[in-house]
């Protein structure tokens, strides 16, 4: 057998997910000199890029031009694009270990973490994820509904995500106009009745995990006030002495807008996103008809642990807030692959390093690797997983070199093509991803938008021509 | 970043050795998987904690160090992180009051080990992410 990753053997890779982790891994691999690789990315739906289309909101457009460093791999030679096409629904890992020498799993965090209180599931409270997907055009939430007549919302959460949700729910028709959000979402949003929006922190300012950028941008909203209750922006000794020693201007920063905020009085506009602090919601409410209707709240205190991380601890003074939405955003966590060994715990693909471990062995699973999300929990930037899925190759490419690989018995780039083509015959290939691309772009143009995106797979196969 | 996405790339691997061992095999253990520190777990709970530094230390001044138990070198008041603690904040903590090895519990129960070189990388493949993230934006942008 010639070497593994010369012209006449060339290392085969099949990479699960189409988000930044997976591209990133794909870029490491591609750009090693002298390695013969060949790579194919598979997405559950449609389109590539995970995240970047999905999850980045709608008007951070800026943040998306990442994708064109991904494009310029996935117009490579050897690499090709098979969406809709589901690992463990169209190819099991079996079939994988038959046409490739290793497997990534690039996933990401798809569902959210649950807040583990009374109430969480009445009618009206929901996971973030869901809203952003829904307002993003993902195939799978475009058939969601929100009752945006009501007046109040609660977010839950302090990360740029609920920051995002609490903005999109704060712009003005004229301002949703301008993004590339589903167009079903603009319309909803454009004729929504909220009125206030309550972003809600468990620890202090000086905690919050959303980034500078992200909070100075909510208070430059059209018709919406961002506000902070003076008593919650000040900060407790703990975080103060915290926060003098850290030497850290960014969170300076970030205290400084916060105590502006707590400054400002309502300017007239005609919505207000409150930022809240030291509050934990205990318990929602509902109405007869199994709607939520109130949040109960209660304050909490800040201390420090032993190894210097400031905590919440919660007091015996509560407070009840009218909402008749609640968006929960403390956490994500991935979702299991058929076969893989998954720490439910933490929610991730159990690995070090990248390397997929069998739990009861502690021994690596030959051939299978995990980068982004599914590797270490949902964590950083998009950039940040670029060290991580290096970290991962790094591992394949040592492995591959000592022939620890699956031994594929059809490692041919003709086999796995027909084999898709046989189990899942609406496969959207990338030059399918460019043309539907184009026609976004395109129809976007004449409205003054990005793009207008395509939501559901019918709507891409008719746009293609493919019934 | 919390402590949890280090402990997640890290296999599961907390490599243990109990009180009454010898420092001989505690040596040993550091030796085989290179590392430098070993959680001393009694019951399955953390009873101390012994790092490289402990036996070199005791090594300075003491010919016979083979023969003491793990007991007698390790440290008794061992920190002890969460999963939920803040990358940043136990970094501070473990530079401010000098020691390596952060022993993680979860509930009671021993689940890993964070060493101060792992909170490093961590830490500078966060800002390398930012930085890659900012450098994107601002040439294709």
């Amino acid at each position: 057998m010639p070497t593994l990753g010369t012209t006449s053997n060339p290392l085969r890779v099949a990479i699960i997910g189409s988000g930044p982790a997976a591209f990133y891994a794909a870029e490491h691999l591609m750009k090693q000199a002298g390695l013969v690789v060949q790579i194919d990315m598979f997405d559950r739906l449609p389109t590539p890029y995970g995240l970047v289309r999905f999850g980045v909101a709608p008007d951070h457009q800026k943040i998306k031009t990442v994708v064109k460093v991904f494009e310029k791999l996935a117009r490579q030679p050897n690499f090709r694009f098979y969406g809709n096409v589901e690992f463990g629904k169209h190819l099991t890992l079996a079939d994988f270990k038959e046409h490739y020498h290793q497997i990534l799993y690039a996933t990401g965090a798809q569902t959210d973490r649950r807040m583990e209180i009374p109430g969480e599931d009445f009618a009206g409270s929901f996971p973030a994820t869901e809203f952003v997907a829904w307002y993003n055009g993902h195939p799978d939430y475009r058939h969601l509904q929100f009752d945006l007549s009501t007046e109040s919302v609660a977010v839950v959460g302090v990360g740029n995500v609920a920051i995002d949700v609490a903005r999109i729910l704060s712009l003005t028709p004229k301002e949703l106009a301008v993004t590339d959000m589903a167009d079903y979402a603009i319309e909803a949003l454009s004729q929504s009745q909220v009125r206030q929006v309550y972003l809600l922190g468990r620890r202090g300012p000086a905690q919050a995990a959303f980034t500078n950028p992200e909070i100075k941008e909510v208070g430059e909203l059209e018709d919406a006030d961002a506000l902070v209750l003076p008593e919650e922006a000040q900060l407790d000794p703990v975080s103060q002495a915290e926060l003098a020693a850290s030497n850290d201007p960014t969170l300076q920063k970030k205290v400084e807008i916060l105590q502006e905020y707590a400054q400002r009085q309502p300017t007239g506009k005609s919505r207000k996103l409150y930022i809240r602090f030291l509050v934990s919601p205990v318990e929602l409410f509902g109405d007869a008809n199994g709607r939520v209707t109130k949040m109960r709240l209660v304050r909490n205190t800040l201390y420090k642990t032993e190894t210097g991380t400031i905590r919440p601890k919660p007091t015996d003074q509560f407070e009840e807030l009218e909402v008749g939405l609640v968006f929960r955003s403390v956490g994500y966590r991935g979702v299991p692959l058929p076969e893989v060994p998954f720490n439910d715990k933490w929610g991730v693909i159990w690995n070090e390093k990248g390397r997929v471990i069998d739990p009861a062995t502690k021994q690596p699973l030959t051939g299978q690797y995990t980068s982004g999300w599914i590797k270490r929990g949902p964590s950083g930037v998009i950039g940040t997983n670029k060290p991580d899925s290096v970290e991962t190759v790094m591992c394949m490419l040592e492995d591959a070199q000592k022939g620890a690989t699956f031994q594929p018995a059809q490692p041919d780039l003709g086999s796995i093509d027909q084999l898709v083509r046989e189990r899942q015959p609406q496969f959207f290939s990338f030059a399918d991803w460019l043309a539907l691309d184009k026609l976004e772009v395109a129809k976007g143009a004449a409205q003054g938008r990005p793009r207008v995106k395509f939501t559901s797979v019918e709507d891409m196969l008719a746009a293609l021509g493919r019934k | 970043m919390k402590i949890s996405a280090i402990l997640a790339t890290k296999g599961m691997n907390v490599v243990t050795v109990r009180p009454e061992q010898s420092l001989r095999e505690a040596i040993a253990l550091l030796s085989m998987h290179n590392i430098g520190a070993l959680v001393v777990v009694e019951s399955g709970k953390p009873v101390g904690i012994i790092s490289e530094r402990d036996i070199v230390r005791r090594a300075a001044n003491s010919e016979d160090i083979f023969s003491a138990s793990v007991e007698d070198l390790m440290t008794k008041e061992v920190v002890t992180g969460s999963p939920q603690d803040d990358l940043n904040a136990v970094l501070q903590t473990m530079t401010d009051r000098r020691f390596r090895h952060l022993p993680i519990v979860d509930e009671g129960r021993l689940v890993g080990i964070v060493s101060i070189g792992d909170l490093v990388k961590a830490q500078l493949n966060e800002y390398k992410g930012e930085i890659d993230t900012l450098q994107t934006r601002i040439s294709k942008g």
